[in-house]
């Protein structure tokens, strides 16, 4: 793109310039049109016609490193991985995960979290905590945005069965069929 | 009869613009002094946007920084990363391994084409010109995606840490950037179809919002505004920092300093940055993407897992956070909008005493009066657009 200096008798009539424009957007819209058309007839799927997308009955997959909501992952024998060294809580930026710590009866070594809660409110999906965790005991790869419904702040808060159930649930249905269901909720508002 | 006699007196008129008008997209607000449509006088009013970022720094480890600095331009957050990464670093005495500055440089260029995407084409949607606005909006989509995949964020990215980046680029970025280079130049071209010889365009561009040579540098104007006038002053040339000195590439210059010549820089600046990233993206080297000294860098998870020494450095890392020797330093990034400096002040110890941002746009706030002096109401926006304020980084 140049700089015009003076307006010459092309940009001064006006009319060829509206024509030119028109043709830029005719141009797009017509082969939108087009292309959209193959699609229904399931032809063409390769071609892109407009970018918009029909969210949520069509979707972009979120990418691998996206970072979603939470899940605290469970060994084999199926108990909580965490235990509850408070690093991800030190790490977290904005201070919204809560651990209470208790101990195996008959375990000394180890730990494990009586309460573990994050105020996904305040939570600003950093992945700091993710990071910090030795043990690999907290993840976001759980592939689901953060949630937005919700009538009080309790709904917003993710305790430990919310967070180690999520875990199940992945799973049992993986990140598609997670994800499917999650988004449900919208087609029915 | 007409109403219009010339010697009817003319009362001026005070009105007050913003904080939430729809065309300033950003909430800001212009005490405004009219004769009839004429601004006479205007005083700006910034501020609505603070979150008392400096403070905040205070209280967190110098890690935990880098989330706050996402928020600051939120149109081009990765440059932010970068520049508070690089200016600590600096205090640390530190250089990061070669991979690492060739993917800052990359993932630079692609913030700041997206910040001047949005830039012209919310200036051009201001202006009437809405399909050019849709075109740039959907190129910056195309990059905003390959963001995404990079950081794991559209907005809020996080991806620079002290001493390295998060993670490594994914294989097949080349692929994305390559493709979405390809659309990015169509729509552009498009773009410029649609505006480069659009006589209401630059009706409303042409003249307007002029500042000087003397003026711009006596305002400490920097980025595209500074560039506009004529003076070749951009930070990556100037005192290259990062592997910007190993790119080739120009830095586009106007001649008037109006709004049409800051379009214009802007609009020949992306394609300067596209050229850098396929630079680096050619040039880039195999190697780590971090330093490897536990002291700044979190080990790698293996060794967490795996061995004592891994987990001890671990929790150290976490509980005590980067020791930065006590000193002061100011390390200045050629952001979206100029200038964007980074003003740092260490006692020694896991926090950081001081953080100050030098904002390119507050800054240029500060000469807005002077830009519109003696033109019309409908003129501040053409001007504040191309000024590109974002609240975030404006305000803090
Ligand atoms: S994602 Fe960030 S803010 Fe959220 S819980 Fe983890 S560390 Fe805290
Ligand atoms: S999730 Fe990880 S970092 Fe957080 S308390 Fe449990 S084990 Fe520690």
């Amino acid at each position: 793109m140049q700089r015009i200096e003076k307006m010459g008798v092309w940009e001064k009539l006006y009319f060829p310039e509206v024509l030119r424009g028109l043709w830029v957007t005719g141009f797009r819209f017509w082969r939108n049109l087009f292309i959209h058309t193959l699609h229904l007839l399931g032809l063409a799927n390769s071609l892109q016609a407009a970018m918009t997308v029909q969210y949520p009955e069509q979707r972009i997959p979120y990418p691998e490193t996206f970072r979603g909501r939470h899940r605290l992952t469970l060994k084999d024998d199926g108990s909580i991985r965490c235990t509850a060294c408070f690093l991800c809580a030190t790490a977290c930026p904005a201070e919204c995960i809560y651990i209470q710590a208790g101990e195996y009866p008959d375990n000394p070594v180890e730990k494990f979290p009586l309460r573990y809660e994050i105020d996904t409110l305040r939570c600003i999906y950093c992945g700091f905590c993710v990071e910090a965790c030795p043990c690999d005991a907290i993840r976001m790869d759980t592939g689901t945005h953060p949630g937005n419904l919700g009538f009080s702040r309790k709904d917003f808060v993710e305790d430990k069965t919310i967070l180690t159930e999520r875990s199940e649930e992945l799973e049992a249905k993986g990140k598609e069929k997670l994800y499917e269901e999650y988004v449900s909720r919208y087609r029915r508002v | 009869m007409s109403t219009q006699t010339p010697d009817l007196p003319v009362e001026t008129m005070d009105l007050q613009m913003g904080p939430s008008h729809p065309a300033t997209h950003g909430t800001i607000k212009f005490n405004l002094k009219l004769e009839g449509e004429k601004v006479l006088d205007c005083e700006v009013e910034v501020g609505y946007l603070h979150r008392g970022f400096d403070k905040m720094c205070e209280q967190a480890t110098w890690n935990q920084v880098i989330p706050y600095t996402d928020r600051l331009n939120y149109v081009s957050p990765l440059i932010n990363n970068f520049g508070y990464a690089l200016a600590v670093e600096n205090l640390l005495g530190v250089e990061t391994p070669p991979r690492c500055q060739f993917i800052r440089v990359a993932m630079s260029e692609l913030s700041r084409i997206m910040d001047h995407l949005t830039c012209l084409g919310m200036a051009a949607s201001e202006l009437g010109a809405i399909t050019a606005g849709f075109y740039m909006i959907e190129a910056r989509e195309l990059l905003m995606r390959i963001i995404e995949a990079v950081t794991g964020a559209r907005l809020t990215i996080s991806y620079a840490r002290i001493g390295g980046v998060k993670h490594d680029l994914p294989p097949d970025f080349s692929d994305w950037v390559a493709d979405a280079f390809r659309k990015t130049r169509r729509l552009l071209a498009d773009c410029e179809r649609l505006l480069s010889r659009n006589r209401i365009f630059i009706d409303r561009m042409s003249g307007i919002g002029v500042v000087s040579r003397e003026m711009a540098v006596a305002y400490g104007l920097t980025g595209p505004i500074l560039r506009s006038t004529g003076v070749n002053y951009d930070v990556r040339k100037a005192q290259p920092y990062l592997v910007y000195d190993q790119m080739d590439f120009e830095v586009p210059l106007g001649t008037k300093g109006d709004n049409y010549d800051r379009f214009i820089c802007r609009i020949l600046e992306i394609e300067q940055s596209m050229r850098i990233v396929e630079q680096a993206l050619e040039k880039m080297p195999l190697g780590p993407i971090a330093l490897d000294d536990p002291k700044i860098v979190l080990p790698e998870k293996e060794k967490v897992y795996n061995s004592i020494e891994g987990l001890m450095n671990h929790f150290k890392f976490i509980m005590e956070g980067i020791q930065v020797p006590a000193g002061e330093v100011y390390f200045a990034v050629e952001g979206g909008n100029g200038e964007l400096g980074f003003y740092i002040v260490s006692q020694g110890g896991g926090r950081p005493y001081r953080v100050r941002v030098r904002p390119p746009c507050f800054i240029a706030m500060s000469a807005f009066h002077e830009m519109i002096r003696g033109h019309m109401i409908a003129d501040i926006i053409p001007t504040f657009g191309m000024i590109n304020m974002i609240g975030g980084e404006c305000d803090r």
